[in-house]
């Protein structure tokens, strides 16, 4: 039998919102009693264990709780009903080098940081070494803080933070910083953590970064839990993240025009996808064919020749599938009135998920920018072959020979 | 050690899944023993800070520590030159008195009012770290103390030269003072250091008082002079002796500067300075000085738990 590390049991947080903050002792008086606030409650009624030795990863959209929770957990919020049982010593890495003091040397900062994780002296000493080493600071270390560069500030900060031997680590969105050989040190490091059984809870608005570290994931929206499980399912918990994320749930789609406002000469119309207009999300199976429609208004007596580019988004903004037909060896599309241009993807090999669909509109002769317009979560798509996981699917087959 | 494949197929686990591991319980309340328990368990976190701040604090200076001499010494020559010789208050070895009482209560002043700010000014510590905030109020009278010690040094040499003979049968009392007036110190800083995340005031208010509080603390003048003038008046002693950093200052000044009824510096008569009563009597005071600061302390921490879980939000 696993140990719980980590027991949230029934935790409520609210904080107050305040219009005016009143802090000082006349504006107190004045306004005694009746200082105008509203209540919000950042995590609502939220119970989950994590066993020993597992990864957690959080996700949720910003303000959905993840970091209050991640906060409560390590212990510098408290929380407003309900408690938190931890097993081991806890290190959160919530920012990485908060609370080095700029006046004092790297090595005077090692201790600093390391007592403030609830390390002693002799602790510290045993690990002076590793943490020195860790942070690549060679004889930097023993100059002050302020005179580091940021990736210095955060190799330190991270290597103080990983060798203060937690048994539960908590992480939030630190390994947004530093260059990218460093983030993989540290992603290795993470590795060898959940080799040696610590546990870990990890937050993250990135599904991809998740999926890739968590054993599991819970999926967090305004402070309540929507859902969770197993990464491996990671499509729907994309889709509960996205859901989530969009306030799609109870609004309809969100349609922005991206082009400098005013009159246009050629201007976009409707979308249609498969034969339906895009307005609610266009649901297709992973590996089946996809046919736009994308209606073109000539607002001009005369034709337009015109360039079109058609592109699919991902939930993390990466263009995953882009179409141009100025580089199509394809004569300028001729907009008369009104005219459809149809776009027929043969097949979208594409991993389930939300996608965007970005379609923009360029004069052919000196491909200025006639119009461009984004559909947020346009697509959806599902994918029912589980085990394949990325950006793509494909169909594999694995045999053993 | 048990090794366990869970999870990800063979991966080794660390430990003994059903080691002791002290659990650790965030929740609204914590009792005051929990709290204690966890002060001393971050006791060199404590030292660390305290040698930070003294560290920073002089780091770019010429005359670095010097500083926190010079200016207790200016003081002493100021309140010498207008009481001693413009008043005539006629206190024999005006300055080595002077110097004790000052000593006691510099430490009172420097460690409350480094304390009140001690949570506002670490905002960016108390928001991002999970650790026991009081440190931080503890650490500012932690680092009044060595700027004690660097003072106490300084009133050890001037007793070498002015060939004072401390009185050694009531160091005892001056020692239980110190002890005292530091615990009640560290538990008034917690209070106010809390107090201040909500009402930034209490720092100008804290000055103020702290001024107040001095001229009610018998440093400049002898308790005597006081006392007397409440017996005169029917007023009882022990009023005058509530200020509880009172008996701390008069056990300092019975120990080091050890005169009770001296023949006045400045005309042909005794002035009578301090209580001539025995060390039974400043233990008394002293006693309820401790006594009072661990009732301090420990409200101090229940207050301070109370108001610690909206810190973060609301600094």
């Amino acid at each position: 039998m696993s140990a719980t590390a980590v027991e949230v049991r029934r935790v409520t947080k609210i904080f107050r919102l305040y219009q005016e903050k009143f802090s000082s002792l006349k504006e107190r008086v004045i306004h005694l009693g009746h200082t105008p606030y509203e209540t919000f409650a950042a995590l609502d009624d939220i119970s989950f264990e994590v066993e020993q030795g597992h990864t957690l990863g959080l996700l949720g959209h910003n303000g959905s709780g993840k970091s209050t929770l991640l906060k409560c957990i390590a212990g510098i919020l408290t929380p407003t009903r309900g408690e938190i049982a931890v097993r081991g010593r806890v290190s959160a890495m919530l920012e990485v080098g908060a609370g080095f003091h700029p006046d004092l040397s790297g090595r005077d900062n090692i201790y600093l940081n390391a007592t403030l994780f609830g390390l002693s002296r002799r602790e510290v000493d045993a690990r002076l070494d590793d943490i020195i080493e860790f942070a690549e600071l060679g004889p930097f270390i023993e100059n002050q803080v302020k005179f580091y560069s940021t990736g210095m500030y955060a190799r330190l900060g991270f290597a103080v933070a990983v060798n203060m031997d937690p048994d539960v680590l908590l992480v939030d969105e630190v390994l947004a910083v530093g260059d990218a050989r460093f983030q993989a040190k540290c992603l290795a490091k993470i590795r060898e953590f959940q080799q040696e059984g610590r546990t870990i809870i990890f937050v993250s608005h990135s599904p991809d970064l998740v999926r890739s570290v968590c054993d599991s994931a819970f999926v967090l929206d305004h402070g309540r839990l929507v859902g969770g499980g197993p990464v491996r399912d990671a499509g729907t918990l994309l889709t509960q993240l996205q859901l989530a994320g969009s306030g799609l749930v109870s609004s309809p789609i969100t349609q922005r025009e991206l082009a400098s406002p005013g009159p246009r000469r050629v201007a976009l119309g409707e979308l249609r996808a498969n034969g339906v207009a895009v307005e609610q999300p266009v649901v297709i199976e992973s590996r089946s064919a996809l046919e736009l429609r994308i209606g073109v208004v000539n607002h001009e007596p005369r034709r337009a020749l015109v360039h079109v580019e058609v592109a699919l988004v991902n939930s993390q903004g990466s263009s995953v599938l882009a179409v141009r037909s100025v580089e199509m060896d394809l004569d300028p599309i001729i907009v008369h009135a009104t005219t459809t241009i149809l776009v027929q993807f043969a097949d979208v090999p594409l991993a389930a998920g939300i996608y965007q669909i970005q379609v923009a509109l360029s004069d052919a002769a000196d491909g200025e920018l006639l119009d461009r317009r984004q559909w947020d979560t346009a697509l959806k798509i599902t994918d029912h072959h589980s085990g394949v996981d990325g950006v793509v699917t494909t169909d594999v087959n694995l045999f053993v020979e | 050690m048990v090794v366990q494949a869970r999870g990800a197929p063979g991966s080794p686990r660390r430990d003994d899944p059903n080691r002791a591991l002290a659990i650790k319980l965030v929740r609204p309340r914590v009792s005051v023993w929990e709290r204690l328990v966890t002060i001393w368990r971050y006791r060199d976190l404590l030292r660390g800070l305290v040698v930070k701040e003294i560290r920073v604090k002089y780091k770019d200076s010429f005359l670095g520590f010097l500083w926190s001499l010079l200016n207790p010494a200016m003081f002493i020559l100021i309140y010498y030159i207008v009481f001693q010789k413009v008043l005539g208050s006629g206190i024999p070895m005006f300055a080595i008195f002077l110097a004790t009482g000052l000593l006691c209560w510099n430490l009172f002043q420097t460690g409350i009012m480094g304390a009140t700010g001690a949570v506002v000014d670490n905002a960016g510590l108390v928001k991002k770290v999970a650790f026991p905030r009081e440190v931080l109020a503890l650490a500012a009278v932690g680092s009044a103390s060595v700027f004690f010690v660097f003072q106490a040094v300084v009133l050890a040499i001037f007793l070498v030269v002015f060939r004072v003979v401390p009185a050694v049968s009531y160091l005892g009392d001056a020692l239980v003072g110190l002890v005292g007036l530091l615990i009640f110190a560290g538990g008034l800083g917690i209070l106010l250091s809390g107090i201040t995340v909500y009402l930034r005031d209490v720092r100008h208010l804290m000055e103020i008082l702290l001024q107040a509080w001095f001229w009610a603390t018998p440093v400049v003048y002898a308790f005597e002079l006081v006392a007397t003038k409440f017996a005169a008046h029917h007023i009882p002693t022990w009023l005058y002796l509530l200020n509880p950093v009172t008996p701390a200052v008069l056990a300092f000044q019975r120990t080091f500067y050890a005169r009770t009824n001296p023949y006045s510096a400045t005309s042909h008569s005794v002035v009578h300075s301090l209580p001539s009563a025995g060390p039974l009597w400043y233990f008394w005071g002293v006693l309820g000085l401790f006594v009072a600061g661990i009732l301090v302390f420990v409200v101090a921490l229940w207050i301070f738990g109370r108001l610690e879980g909206n810190f973060a939000e609301e600094l």
